[in-house]
């Protein structure tokens, strides 16, 4: 997909990849560009792994990573474009391969990957190297799904209405409404149409790994995961909150968190540049 | 073919508190356990086995129970335990369980053993339904993902069937169901397999599934049959694209009934308890309709969104007597007014089967046998006739008992007595 001359040009050049499990999908690739001062044959490339909605219409985090000289694989989901092979993926295990196979494809395994997650794609992200940690460089996770706390139980988003998920997704709701519907107006049936069938197969797809209770026993295998891994939370998390990073660092041999400031499960869009700063210093250490 | 009449209990809890709709978020999956009472439930069941085997003297030809979970209108997680209770106590009329989810079983092959002992124990009245479920059944209360739902019960439909037809032991290597050795035990006493009812509620997947299979089609809803002919229609225009015989036979629908002396006897006597099942017991909180996953890309594009609209939600709250009789949610009114409506609703959604909804909400038992017993001898008789004999019986989709079959209700005394036992009969 190439720019138009009337959007503005996007920083990512989007190819189609078909992986050896016959899954089509997009895969963006951002580019460091050399006014930035990165080379591309020697920059270091992030696997971006978007969360369950999607990638938005503005990435500040991987434009920011861009900036700071990394090359950037941002697979879309299967279901998370028109392409409709998401029936092949099941479980845990095939979402994880999955995005082995597409970095296979993408010609990125044995190199030091490094592997970014937000939510969703942090758990895929977390599982990815706890099958092949050997094949990671670093690791940044970004409030992660995967792991349960009795005593601190996630609210149930595929019970949730529309309304209802600003609230718990965003550090401030009124913020949070408009990045969620964009301004699309549901009173039109052909619009409502669009949305419910998105919603179905997008929504439907992540709760394979995060329905009814979003773990898939990820700690039993997190004693795999030695690469050093950065959690970084936003303090206002009412989806997954702060106590799960506790959680996280615990399980994992080498972590360390990053709380933020004003910023809740949708930190990547809410402080951006806190985000950028705390990953790059983790993953250029 | 003669229309088919099962007299159909949902089992509702009926105290649910007059501010139930404002008070607590949902009749379903959430609901306050508080509103539950054990000992109360003890005098509810009975009372509604009674009801159900009350209209099976009344000649009903079947009697219904199905499954729901954590839900305030239907106290009957295992519809099984039920059937199981009638099967023991009558004798004459279908035992209709419509269903068992079996996407919830694991395996899938304990509903082909209870069903079968079901058809055993019945003398071969078990009419056989398999619901894919509903959300708040399936995926809030049993935690089924929704995406995978629908393969589940393909799976599970597939070992039911092959358990019940295949006479070797088989391994059966599903993705969700692995067997080794399958070996129902018993099987049913119906061949190849009691009939096979699929209750649906509006999934256009499930008109092919049933009209490949030649499995009876029901829709199961509470909106009545104006608002069901829409659905009918598709379905019956279904069954001519796919070139199947157009025999009512193929066809079920669920109606609330309340038949009095006359019409406004009706209002007087039911008004209050429709009111309660349509205000309390259809107070499911929203987010629990549709799981993203749950219904098909396909369904959502047919335009079924009508539940979803924000304008809908209300929709119940603000019924009257008079918008449920004329809408036709529900069909009440002297035994006239009722076989003219009734047989205004078979021939429009062109069924041969009728659930009957003739115990609703919080209606107290002697009303509802009230009803019964009107509809059953002054409304029944004159309805089941109307498809007249362009249909064999054959194609009535419904069970086949044994003729000589135990019949326990009446044997029961007799076997107590011990007869042929050295000392005699006990006293």
């Amino acid at each position: 997909m190439s720019a138009t001359d009337t959007a503005p040009a996007p920083a990512f050049e989007e190819i189609l990849v078909t992986t050896r499990r016959s899954v089509t999908a997009p895969v963006r690739i951002y580019e460091p560009t050399s006014a930035q001062g990165a080379d591309r044959s020697t920059a270091a490339t992030v696997l971006a792994l978007h969360g369950a909605g999607g990638w938005m219409p503005a990435e500040p985090v991987l434009d920011g990573l861009v900036e700071a000289g990394f090359r950037i694989v941002a697979p879309v989901w299967p279901a998370w474009s028109e392409h409709t092979d998401e029936s092949r993926l099941s479980e845990m295990l095939d979402f994880a391969l999955h995005g082995w196979d597409v970095a296979t494809e993408m010609g990125l395994v044995g190199g030091g990957l490094h592997l970014v997650g937000h939510s969703m794609g942090g758990m895929i992200a977390a599982e990815m190297a706890a099958l092949a940690p050997q094949s990671v460089g670093r690791m940044a996770l970004m409030c992660p799904a995967g792991m349960w706390l009795a005593d601190h139980p996630i609210p149930d988003i595929f019970a949730m209405l529309p309304y209802q998920l600003a609230e718990v997704l965003f550090a401030d709701p009124n913020v949070g409404e408009e990045v969620l519907t964009g301004g699309a107006d549901f009173s039109d049936n052909a619009t409502l149409t669009r949305f419910m069938v998105a919603r179905a197969r997008q929504q439907g797809m992540a709760g394979k790994i995060l329905f009814p209770i979003p773990n898939r026993r990820f700690s039993e295998r997190a004693y795999r995961v030695t690469v050093p891994t950065l959690l970084v939370w936003g303090r206002q998390d009412r989806l997954i909150p702060p106590a799960y990073s506790d959680a996280w660092q615990a399980a994992l041999p080498d972590a360390s968190v990053r709380l933020v400031d004003g910023a809740g499960h949708m930190l990547p869009y809410e402080q951006p540049a806190a985000v950028v700063d705390a990953i790059t210093a983790h993953l250029h250490r | 073919m003669t229309v088919k009449f099962c007299w159909f209990n949902l089992m509702p809890w009926p105290d649910l508190p007059d501010d139930f709709k404002t008070e607590h978020r949902s009749v379903w999956v959430d609901i306050d356990s508080s509103l539950f009472d054990p000992e109360r439930a003890n005098g509810v069941y009975h009372e509604y086995m009674d009801q159900l085997e009350f209209a099976d003297e009344l000649g009903f030809d079947g009697i219904g129970v199905n499954e729901h979970h954590q839900n305030g209108y239907g106290i009957m997680p295992s519809p099984n335990i039920i059937a199981a209770g009638l099967a023991r106590r009558t004798s004459q009329a279908a035992i209709c369980v419509i269903g068992n989810s079996i996407a919830l079983y694991n395996p899938a092959h304990r509903v082909a053993e209870e069903f079968a002992m079901l058809d055993c124990i019945s003398g071969g009245r078990l009419v056989a339904g398999f619901p894919v479920g509903t959300p708040m059944d399936t995926n809030f209360t049993y935690g089924q993902i929704p995406a995978l739902t629908r393969e589940k019960y393909l799976e599970a439909h597939d070992l039911i069937m092959e358990a019940w037809t295949n006479p070797d032991v088989f391994a059966f290597d599903g993705k969700y169901n692995q067997l080794r050795y399958v070996n129902c035990w018993p099987k049913p006493i119906q061949k190849p397999h009691p009939p096979i009812y699929i209750p649906g509620g509006g999934s256009i997947e499930t008109w092919d599934f049933c009209l490949e299979r030649d499995y009876n089609y029901s829709y199961l809803s509470f909106n009545g049959y104006l608002a069901g002919q829409t659905l009918m229609d598709g379905y019956w225009n279904r069954v001519a694209e796919m070139d199947k015989s157009e025999t009512p036979g193929r066809a079920g629908f669920a109606q609330i009934i309340c038949t009095a002396a006359t019409d406004e006897e009706a209002e007087e006597l039911y008004s209050e308890h429709m009111l309660y099942f349509f205000n309390r017991c259809l107070h499911v909180f929203p987010g629990f309709a549709d799981p993203p996953g749950y219904r098909t890309v396909k369904t959502i594009q047919a335009g079924k969104l009508d539940q979803f609209r924000k304008e809908n939600q209300a929709l119940f709250k603000r019924l009257t007597w008079k918008d449920l009789v004329e809408g036709g949610y529900v069909i009440a009114g002297s035994p006239d007014t009722v076989r003219e409506r009734m047989e205004d609703m078979i021939k429009r959604l062109r069924v041969g089967t009728v659930f009957c909804l003739l115990h609703m909400g919080n209606m107290p038992d002697w009303k509802t046998r009230y009803s019964s017993q009107l509809f059953a001898e002054k409304v029944m008789p004159g309805l089941r006739g109307i498809w007249g004999d362009e249909f064999s019986d054959a194609e009535d989709w419904w069970c086949r008992p044994m003729a000589e079959r135990v019949r326990p209700e009446a044997t029961i005394a007799e076997a107590r007595r011990y007869p042929e036992m050295p000392n005699g009969p006990a006293a």
